[in-house]
């Protein structure tokens, strides 16, 4: 295999731990409100992802890191011919990561409204354009002979993409009721329960559709069976949850997820950016590769360091493996909303 | 037009973010410290002072974590042409950067917000330490890659796919420029958080309040600064050297000198034409510059002319000078700045040298809270001077600035995100100023019973969202 077939992969597999993780962490800022209709609840399902949300959101920075240091075309293109929508998940991402943060710290209902409102409108935003953009990615985009981007944002808004949006958005949002119902307990578990039914079956309805457009519009024939895989799990993981196996049902997710990325990169490759234009602009994995001193070295590195990553993430799942409830959640540790007068 | 608002956007972020680094990891460092004093002696104070320290590097932190994803996907958006030229090189670093450090310093610090009461005590110390290992690894990972840029090395141009290649990493990662820069920089940040916990310390000393954690704190603080103003001077003569070296431009710039001179002397403040190039007055301390950029008293310092000649000589016309004004006071302020929070703390310690429980004097201790701007300050105008003095180059003597830029984005593009993350960020900054100086001034928990050993009882989590 080469190289850049081994990068090709590995930025897939970047990609799909981003989303595998990073997608239940999206999926409770989505659900914020509705599992959450008081207080108690709403930190009852922040807590779930407290400890982990911050390391899920690198596996975003080693996948751009990544695509830098494989294929810097693709990165270069990507990133300056996506640049609104990536501006705008740029600005969800940091909007999101201070809501966790900064929510408890003043005890005030208007504070933690003001950050709620920004924590759920940014993780339906980021996870919505998440799916556009690699719905774009792999139907292609206007691609001159120097691989430079030549349409706008609303190139990037066509109905292909649009339907990829939602998929993902309501994949996430299933991603991670399914995750609440297996770390909570109490209100929050019921609602998210009842919850992951009607989403699992939209998320069918809908994803189904992207995945379908997306194998017979993009891939060769086999993207098929992860179609299928996909399809399968997510009406095995309504199954479950209506069994309250909410452990099986979390697998069953992931392992939507997994389909869907790997539909995606599947019908990507060989282009890691195809031209919509001109075939001959499209970005390869030979063509926007790094060259294969660089190559090696990274593959050193990757091969040595992402089972250690994986081993104390995975760790960290195990320490805070226990359910959350109300119980759990202490008195608002935050100041009052206005200095005391010294 | 394009490269204008490219190269502001790119100082306000970047600037903004390193206003929360330095800070992150030095503090990480003395709070890990402070938690080991603990778990050594089981004295209270200690562990009310890694709590309180803990939950303002903790609000300082997660403003780094969320500026620094602008970081990395900046280079793509606003300098893909920078990208494509470099990415061989410069994309490697920065993907070990996120394998290496940032996982380590996110998920061990999440374990340690969220594992007080879930790991055992010596495990949770060591997350702490591994999270505070990742920050110092990441800064070690940008640095080599800016360093390349700086400096660069183990690398060939090739001009077929117009593009530098990577020939030797080792080279890259054993950069002198590199090493240099991570010293300097670490030095630096030891500094930041010292003098943030010696102001904030300061401020409740002389309110009389927490005294009991706020003069050890103060202690460990004036310590901090001292070593590592001490370091600061120290890797700073050596970066000196050899930027005169690698970047002679740049040293003829931080003086402003135009004429080639030995001995060169420096000049502490200049009052010249706005363009830098005539001077009027100045007040100058002889032969400090040909000691800082040759190591010896009678060195010969280049001038700017001789510099702009051999360059046009080399790379065809065009001017090579970096922005006069800019690199000259920058380098002052840097400087100044610095040595004044290194005085601070000698005067700090020399107060205190009979016996350390000695109490501080009142006005020791306002100059100390007035001196917290004071690394910030020296940081950004460091930064600005290294990056300002590179110029026209993005990568020195390879790839001009104006080469970088992004050719297939519009200025309108880059001037609403320009607009957007000032706003954006300057909301944060009113946000994250409230909540640092409301937390500070709250001080640190009262002294708390030994949690009851009874494990029937559901309680509730130690330290949650």
């Amino acid at each position: 295999m080469a190289l850049t077939d081994i990068w090709f992969l590995l930025i897939a597999l970047l990609w799909t731990g981003y989303f595998v993780l990073e997608g239940f962490d999206f999926g409770v800022g989505i659900l914020l409100p509705v599992v959450g209709r008081t207080e108690k609840d709403r930190r009852v399902a922040i807590n779930t992802i407290g400890p982990v949300w911050d390391g899920n959101e690198v596996w975003l920075i080693v996948a751009g890191g990544a695509t830098f240091a494989a294929f810097p075309e693709w990165y270069a293109s990507l990133f300056s011919g996506f640049y609104m929508a990536l501006l705008l998940i740029l600005v969800a991402l940091i909007v999101r990561g201070v809501a966790f943060e900064f929510r408890g710290k003043i005890d005030s209902d208007r504070w933690r409204r003001n950050w709620d409102l920004g924590l759920v409108v940014c993780s339906v935003l980021a996870a919505f354009l998440w799916g556009v953009a690699f719905a774009n990615i792999v139907a292609g985009v206007p691609l001159d002979a120097r691989h430079e981007f030549t349409g706008t944002l609303f190139t990037l808004l066509n109905p292909y993409a649009l339907l990829g949006g939602l998929a993902m958005l309501l994949l996430f949002a299933l991603h991670g009721a399914v995750f609440l119902s297996l770390k909570t307990t109490g209100t929050v578990r019921a609602r998210s329960r009842a919850l992951a039914h009607g989403l699992g079956l939209a998320t069918v309805v809908v994803g189904g559709a992207f995945l379908i457009w997306t194998s017979l519009a993009h891939g060769p024939a086999w993207t098929l069976l992860p179609v299928l895989v996909t399809a399968a799990a997510l009406v095995a993981a309504i199954l479950a949850i209506g069994r309250a196996r909410e452990g099986w049902a979390f697998l069953l997710t992931a392992t939507a997820i997994v389909g869907v990325t790997v539909t995606l990169f599947g019908s990507l490759y060989p282009d890691v950016l195809p031209s919509s234009t001109a075939a001959a602009n499209s970005l390869t994995t030979v063509n926007a590769a790094s060259t294969p001193y660089t190559l090696t070295i990274m593959t050193w590195v990757a091969v040595v360091f992402t089972p250690i990553v994986v081993a104390y993430q995975a760790w960290t799942f195990w320490v805070f493996r226990r359910r959350i409830g109300a119980l759990d959640i202490p008195a608002s540790t935050g100041l009052p909303a206005r200095a005391p007068s010294a | 037009m394009n490269l204008d608002l490219a190269r502001w956007q790119f100082a306000i972020t970047t600037v903004y973010h390193f206003l929360f680094i330095p800070l992150t990891i030095g503090l990480s460092v003395l709070v890990a410290g402070m938690q080991t004093a603990w778990v050594r002696t089981n004295d209270q104070r200690y562990l009310r002072m890694t709590k309180f320290w803990g939950k303002l590097f903790l609000i300082n932190f997660a403003m780094g974590v969320v500026t620094g994803i602008v970081q990395e996907f900046q280079f793509g958006m606003n300098w893909s042409d920078y990208s494509r030229f470099v990415g061989d090189i410069f994309g490697a670093p920065l993907a070990i950067e996120g394998l290496l450090a940032f996982f380590l310093e996110s998920t061990f610090l999440g374990l340690w917000i969220f594992g007080w009461d879930r790991l055992p005590k010596r495990l949770h110390l060591a997350c702490i330490w591994l999270a505070s290992l990742g920050t110092i690894l990441s800064a070690y990972f940008i640095l080599a890659a800016n360093s390349w840029m700086q400096h660069p090395v183990g690398s060939v141009v090739n001009t077929a796919r117009g593009r530098a290649e990577l020939t030797d990493f080792g080279a890259v990662l054993t950069n002198s420029t590199a090493v240099g820069a991570f010293l300097h920089t670490m030095t630096a940040c030891f500094v930041t958080a010292g003098v943030f916990v010696m102001a904030i310390s300061a401020w409740h000393l002389n309110k009389g309040r927490h005294t009991d954690v706020m003069r050890p704190s103060i202690r460990i603080a004036l310590i901090t600064v001292l070593i590592g103003s001490l370091g600061v001077v120290v890797t700073g003569d050596l970066q000196a050297r050899l930027m005169t070296e690698q970047q002679p431009m740049k040293m003829a710039a931080a003086e402003a000198l135009y004429d080639t001179v030995a001995p060169a002397s420096f000049s502490l403040v200049t009052i010249g034409s706005l363009d830098g190039s005539q001077e009027i007055w100045s007040l100058r301390v002889p032969r400090v510059l040909s000691f800082m950029a040759t190591g010896n008293l009678d060195g010969k310092v280049e001038g700017i002319n001789d510099l702009q000649a051999s360059s046009q000589a080399a790379y065809g016309p065009g001017v090579y000078a970096p922005d006069i004004p800019v690199t000259y006071w920058t380098f002052r302020l840097m400087i100044g700045f610095g040595m004044l929070a290194g005085l601070v703390s000698v005067v700090g310690l020399w107060l205190t040298r009979r016996r350390a429980s000695r109490p501080l004097p009142r006005w020791f201790l306002g100059a100390a809270v007035g001196s917290l701007f004071l690394p910030f300050a020296a940081n950004s105008a460091g930064w600005i001077f290294t990056e300002v003095g590179r110029q026209p180059w993005v990568v020195f003597g390879t790839l001009r600035t104006a080469d970088g830029v992004s050719p297939s984005v519009g200025w309108v593009s880059v001037l609403i995100s320009l607009v957007v993350f000032t706003l954006l960020y300057g909301a944060l900054a009113v946000v994250d100023g409230i909540l640092m100086v409301r937390y500070a001034k709250a001080g640190p928990p009262p002294p708390t019973p030994p949690a009851p050993t009874d494990e029937t009882e559901p309680r509730p989590l130690a330290m949650a969202y």
